[in-house]
């Protein structure tokens, strides 16, 4: 009796092995010199798109009693010589994050012959790879939400113009579809890293994904669409749009439009008719949540797809494959 | 003796091929056994099984009364293992590994940086300890990795060959700390080698593991025994030797052996008893006698030559 005491409370003691993963793998990355140089570019790169935007807006300025969500344009809108608004240069850069994270997860471990010595300590397989995950995602949780307040920051000063408390709301939740779209991204890489036996392999493959779905994937999506829908433009568009929502980027590109302006109504496809005599009204952020909800559970279900196949596939993988 | 570990039937597949094929073992508390047996011979699937880090196609494991596969923290917790060719981040320094060990096995902060600086210095590495292992010679991680394997103060030790890549006089040393912390420490000690020279002195028992069967498993003196070939005795006697043993006709030769009064001599297999007493009869008293022979060298020859030309 006494002794199936003793190990019932050991087996609690050593549970959560996973957040002692989860705390090495973050220390790690915040250490290593491709986060410090990556962090340096974005943030002169996001420096650069508010620097654009808030010369944009003091030109709108002067009319801002009618423009909605002055604030938030800051992440939206963009001028010369800045290709980008915010909010497109973290759709397009956001993912090197999640690839630069995940890439060598597991296989960095394999090259490096610690996966052996690490599972013989009392730690699980899968709370390894989960803690490798939660690692990075907090990690890249981190980066975005730092950025973003350091874009805020810049916005504040250059315009004089705090946000509103339902544009803070508005920033909030585009932040966490950020995070669950950069989760897309970290899922796949340490797909490519459990899969593939160098590290050299997974990233080629994360960075081949990423050049396809976020450069090419436009041009793709174009062609496949008039190959199979003909010539009829309103099917034409329909299918296009409905191919490019396979992309994580065109859902989250369609979210965080959506939630950085209040005024945009619809995602997708809209017809001269159905705009036809629609007030000019703004959504509530309830609204707006409710026009891109299939848009984050979609980008939710990309990542669980992708971190479940991972997490399978690293369970059946021998230690010393 | 209490026992510590247990494998019986112990059986490994891959693909339809038989790695390890019916392995029945006990080991008890402070014994060092010797898993010896050439490359691929199935070692490190073994150890892999008992440590639950793969699945065993038929038998059972039981650590410390713990089945691996049913309590699997539980065993690694008590458990220290040696990988074969072991790996550390090297991005880290030891001590910075060793401390991540330590949060794995739940040691307090304090706890550990005491254990990480005693283990350090039973492996002698008390000073590299604050180098990046990225500057390590393969020697140093071998040593970091029984380090990390001694951090959670192990009742089984698992050691995937831990004399390779370790200077001549480093060996010495790390059998020494193996014999220690089975004497002192009452640790279980399973080792595996290739090295058949090098451990044999250090184990209490060993089993030639040969395509994934026991060829031979006892004491080194009992698997010598069984032996067919010639065996040489060191007899300590209190007078000359000189001639009149020759005359027996199980004496091969006699030499000087390394101090006054002692010779070694080599009698036909299993003639060790028969030199004492014909000694005796002849009125010489014997203050020592010594198996000296490498006769275990000459099974784990035959068995690895046969293994090399079914080959």
């Amino acid at each position: 009796m006494h002794d199936i005491e003793i190990h019932i409370d050991e087996s609690t003691l050593l549970r959560g092995g996973w957040r002692i993963m989860a705390r090495k793998e973050a220390a790690d990355h915040i250490q290593s010199a491709r986060f410090t140089v990556l962090v340096a570019i974005l943030a002169v790169a996001a420096a650069g798109a508010v620097y654009a935007a808030a010369n944009g807006i003091r030109d709108v300025a002067p009319r801002a009693g009618e423009v909605s969500g002055l604030f938030l344009k800051l992440f939206s809108i963009t001028e010369n010589p800045v290709p980008f608004p915010y909010l497109t240069f973290v759709g397009f850069l956001g993912p090197l994050l999640g690839i630069m994270f995940g890439f060598d997860a597991i296989s960095g471990e394999r090259s490096q012959g610690t996966l052996p010595r690490l599972l013989s300590h009392p730690i699980h397989r899968d709370q390894v790879i989960v803690g490798k995950f939660a690692g990075g995602l907090g990690v890249i949780g981190l980066t975005v939400t730092a950025l973003t307040a350091l874009v805020s920051g810049i916005g504040i000063f250059r315009l004089g113009l705090a946000p509103e408390p339902a544009e803070v709301g508005r920033l909030i939740i585009w932040l966490v579809a950020t995070i669950v779209y950069l989760g897309v991204w970290l899922a796949l890489a340490m797909l490519a890293s459990v899969t593939m036996k160098k590290a050299a392999t997974s990233a080629l493959v994360g960075l081949a994904v990423w050049l396809g779905l976020v450069l090419f994937g436009p041009l793709l999506f174009t062609l496949t669409a008039n190959a199979v829908a003909g010539s009829d433009p309103v099917p034409l568009a329909e299918t296009e749009v409905m191919l490019s929502r396979l992309s994580p980027a065109t859902l989250y590109q369609e979210a965080s439009t959506v939630l950085l302006d209040p005024s945009q109504r619809a995602v997708g496809l809209v017809t001269l008719g159905q705009v036809d005599r629609a007030l000019v009204s703004e959504l509530t952020l309830t609204q707006s949540l409710g026009v891109i909800w299939p848009q984050i559970v979609g980008m939710l279900a990309l990542t669980s797809v992708l971190f479940a196949w991972a997490f399978v596939a690293f369970m059946r993988q021998e230690v010393r494959a | 003796m209490r026992t510590t570990v247990e494998a019986s039937g112990l059986t490994k597949r891959y693909n339809g091929k038989t790695v390890v094929d019916g392995l029945t073992l006990t080991l008890s508390e402070g014994e060092v056994f010797g898993l010896l047996g050439p490359n691929g011979a199935g070692k490190t699937t073994t150890i892999l099984m008992m440590l639950g880090l793969t699945e065993p196609s038929d038998g059972d494991v039981r650590i410390l009364g713990h089945d691996p596969r049913r309590e699997p923290l539980v065993v690694k917790r008590r458990v220290g293992y040696l990988p074969d060719s072991v790996g550390f981040y090297d991005n880290l320094t030891g001590r910075e590994n060793l401390r991540f060990s330590a949060q794995l096995n739940r040691l307090d902060p304090r706890t550990a940086e005491d254990r990480i600086a005693a283990v350090l210095s039973d492996v002698g590495l008390p000073a590299a300890g604050d180098a990046l292992v990225g500057t390590y010679s393969r020697g140093m991680r071998q040593r970091l990795g029984i380090a990390d394997a001694l951090l959670k103060e192990p009742a089984v030790l698992i050691l995937d060959e831990p004399t390779t890549a370790i200077d001549p006089e480093g060996v010495q040393e790390i059998l020494h700390l193996i014999r220690r912390l089975a004497d002192e420490r009452r640790v279980t000690v399973l080792l595996s080698s290739h090295l058949l020279h090098q451990v044999q002195s250090v184990c209490d028992r060993v089993a030639i593991f040969v395509e994934g069967r026991v060829a031979a498993l006892g004491t080194p003196s009992e698997l010598a025994e069984s032996s067919s070939g010639p065996e040489r005795v060191e007899v300590v006697v209190d007078r000359d030797l000189g001639h009149g043993i020759d005359d027996a006709d199980f004496v091969e030769s006699v030499a000087p052996g390394r101090t006054a009064g002692s010779y070694v001599v080599t009698v036909t297999p299993g003639a060790t008893a028969d030199l004492v007493s014909f000694l005796i009869g002849r009125g010489v008293s014997v203050t020592g006698v010594r198996r000296v022979g490498h006769d275990l060298d000459e099974i784990y020859r035959r068995y690895f030559e046969k293994e090399l030309a079914d080959a």
